[in-house]
């Protein structure tokens, strides 16, 4: 690995394999970031970009058959998904999830206010959670009304991404994993999805984003890059090493298809 | 979502209590007449009451109709039971009057405040500041009618039906069973030969009434049946909207609850009517719970009237009802939200009924079942437009949310049409609460209960935001402790 840093990591990931059914999508995945970093995660379809980053967040339906996850010096394998955020661990879905009859603002209210009671702070009044989020709101480019609909019900493909960097921006974790956020995104949200991010980031915040492409990079330039291929972090290094990725594609970076035996 | 945390099951009394939040009986001397049906008890009921000859024999015709040969239960609901034994029923049950009839709030038996107190009945002078006007009717009689007087300068009649009988015979007479007759169904014929109390409301024309008008019932003799009879008038001009709340204390047999409910509304009137049902709905293994086995018809007789059903039923091992609209005058409205939940062994067959008649008539359904544990809910609804009811229009919308993978939604809906002119919409969804949306919520810090929660409250959404607010926080409250221990 490349990292050379003084901080003790908030998540460490050691050996890492986990199923699903009878597949096995990550083989033994290593990876440590620390507060202030920005780590990008590349990698072909299916490498098993997306397994990861749920399985840090503790989604049901895969099965770690080996490996840990620490998460602040301790395994948060045993957690459930509310515990983990409520430590300080988010994620953008890749596709997020229609709520109906919840509205925005009721289910960020409610969201906050369980990691508020779990960080010992006290209870925004309404008054000041609103305008607290029609600024975040107005910052993601959202009309105040979007906040009033149900969450992501009938929003177009880039408010939904929009959405998750909003409710990153209100919740404020320390852990950001943004699983392909920027697909599907025209230019002008991705543009205003990368200014989030960057105005999220800093010495206290760990981000990890997994992408297909190198495009989201030229907005938000990361400390480290790595490149998953079957299950495995194959080749690690700074913000040019996904330039050369744009350049050459993954294949050189495959491991010749072992002997059967 | 993979169960996170096992919760035991012992069931002893203290669980049981803490289940049903609503169990408890209060220990007062009652009036009991022996049990079973006979034309006797029915002439003992109705001298109880000091009815008139009319009501008298208005009751003796229905029992007669009720005893004839091969009236029996209607077989046709999804709900199954074994036979009732109807000689094993109290009809009566009227709390001991320690000296004669409460004048005052401060006459009321103590026992009773406190029992009402303890459901949260807001029967006390504080409820008169939030503006709602309770009529609260225990076991079989109603205790105690606040606001009053503010009622009376309006000209508005509400309180005991016993009380309407005697006081106002003339509107009684030419209204009760003028939507619900008689010889309606089994359970009407019988709540019509035996009912004891009930509410009565008249609101003069032109009257907006200007406070909410409510009635809670509780069932607290053992072996009793409840047979209450609402009657509600709205004449020309007026609006009234009424709230109905039900609890029963816990009991390890069943308890028959078989009501009838008219309302009527004049040219231009309103009435919006909205039940919160909380009756007992039996242990996790079925054992216990009430028979709710209701009929409930409104009529929109005058033109431009409006009928508003909005309920939401929690309670009940069996719930057997239909609040109904017959859309008579034209341009007449009606309106059905209901939220039904079932939730261990409980099951529900409910639904409406919109019969139009008038021209340009509208009616709108929106149903909301949530089957839970082993729970079976069924949504049953007729829209009928008759060959008069020239341009008229229905929307109907169920949707059935199923929690675990042992309960069981189902949907009959009949739609007959009878002119061409009719404009029909039918949509209906069966879903399940998702695990992505569960992990959703969970992932960004919300705990798994109060994740499922919000997402069946938003379900119900469309409904509860036709209660009246506080309604509305109650309902959310009786869904969430309803649905307990269901998680996983």
């Amino acid at each position: 690995m490349a990292q050379t840093n003084h901080n003790r990591p908030i998540l460490d990931i050691r050996d890492l394999h986990v199923s699903v059914g009878d597949n096995e999508i990550l083989r033994g995945m290593d990876l440590s970031v620390s507060l202030g970093e920005v780590h990008a995660i590349m990698g072909p379809n299916g490498s098993g970009k997306s397994t990861f980053t749920n399985v840090v967040a503790g989604r049901p339906g895969y099965t770690i058959t080996k490996g840990e996850i620490i998460y602040e010096g301790e395994s948060i394998l045993g957690m459930f998904p509310d515990e983990r955020a409520r430590k300080g661990i988010f994620l953008a879905l890749q596709y997020p999830v229609e709520l109906p009859g919840i509205r925005n603002r009721e289910f960020l209210r409610t969201a906050l206010e369980a990691l508020r009671e779990a960080r010992g702070e006290t209870k925004l009044a309404i008054r000041e959670f609103n305008k607290f989020l029609e600024e975040k709101a107005k910052a993601m480019d959202f009309e105040p009304d979007l906040m009033k609909r149900n969450v992501n019900e009938g929003f177009s493909g880039g408010e939904k991404k929009r959405n998750e960097i909003l409710q990153m921006s209100v919740l404020d974790p320390k852990l950001a994993l943004l699983d392909e956020t920027d697909s599907g995104l025209d230019i002008d949200a991705l543009k205003v999805v990368s200014r989030g991010v960057n105005e999220f980031r800093g010495p206290d915040k760990a981000i990890v984003l997994v992408t297909h492409y190198q495009r989201i990079l030229n907005y938000i330039k990361p400390d480290f890059v790595h490149v998953l291929i079957e299950g495995r972090i194959v080749r690690s290094g700074g913000s040019d090493l996904a330039q050369e990725l744009e350049a050459q594609g993954y294949e050189w970076l495959r491991e010749p298809p072992e002997q059967a035996a | 979502m993979a169960a996170p945390k096992v919760i035991s099951r012992t069931s002893t009394q203290e669980e049981l209590a803490s289940d049903y939040k609503w169990g408890f009986v209060t220990d007062i001397e009652a009036d009991i007449p022996p049990k079973g049906l006979n034309e006797d008890v029915v002439r003992l009921i109705s001298a109880k009451k000091g009815e008139p000859e009319w009501m008298t024999e208005w009751r003796l015709k229905a029992y007669r109709y009720w005893i004839s040969e091969d009236y029996r239960e209607p077989r046709w609901s999804k709900v199954s039971f074994p036979p009732i034994d109807y000689q094993d029923i109290h009809y009566y049950s009227a709390p001991v009057k320690k000296e004669k009839g409460p004048e005052s709030l401060d006459e009321v038996d103590p026992e009773l405040v406190a029992a009402f107190n303890k459901l949260g009945i807001p029967l006390a002078e504080q409820k008169a500041l939030t503006g709602v006007a309770v009529d609260a009717v225990f076991d079989s009689v109603s205790v105690a009618t606040t606001y009053q007087k503010q009622l009376e300068d309006l000209g508005i009649i509400f309180g005991p039906i016993s009380e309407a009988i005697q006081k106002h015979p003339e509107l009684v007479k030419k209204y009760l069973g003028s939507v619900v007759p008689y010889s309606d169904n089994f359970y009407a014929t019988l709540n019509s030969a035996v009912f004891s109390d009930g509410t009565f409301a008249y609101v003069p024309p032109g009257v907006r009434c200007p406070v909410e008008l409510m009635t809670y019932f509780r069932m607290n003799s053992e072996g009793t049946g409840q047979f209450e009879r609402t009657l509600i008038i709205a004449d020309k001009g007026s609006y009234v909207s009424y709230l109905e709340g039900c609890t029963a204390p816990m009991r390890k047999t069943h308890q028959l609850h078989a009501a009838v409910v008219e309302l009527i509304a004049l040219d231009d009137a309103e009435i919006k009517y909205s039940t919160l049902q909380n009756w007992y709905p039996g242990d996790k293994d079925g054992k216990g719970g009430v028979y709710n086995f209701v009929t409930k018809r409104g009529k929109a007789a005058g033109k431009n009237s409006k009928i508003s059903w909005t309920q939401v039923e929690t309670g009940s091992a069996i719930t057997w009802k239909y609040p109904s609209c017959i859309l008579q005058g034209d341009n007449s409205v009606g309106e059905f939200y209901s939220v039904a939940l079932c939730n261990n062994h409980q099951q529900a067959d409910t639904g409406t009924k919109m019969i139009h008649m008038g021209k340009n008539t509208r009616s709108t359904i929106i149903a909301k079942g949530i089957s839970a544990g082993q729970g079976q809910n069924t949504y049953r609804g007729l829209v009928k437009i008759m060959p008069t009811a020239q341009g008229a229009r229905n929307f109907t919308r169920c949707d059935s949310l199923l929690i675990g993978s042992k309960c069981g939604a189902h949907t009959v809906p009949y739609i007959e049409v009878r002119n061409p002119t009719a404009h029909m919409e039918h949509e209906a969804t069966t879903s399940k609460v998702s695990d992505d949306q569960l992990f959703y919520l969970m992932q960004r810090g919300i705990k798994e209960e109060d994740a499922q929660y919000m997402i069946i409250n938003g379900f119900c959404k469309g409904v509860f935001q036709e209660l009246p607010f506080e309604f509305a926080m109650e309902a959310s409250q009786l869904l969430k402790v309803s649905l307990e221990g269901t998680v996983g």
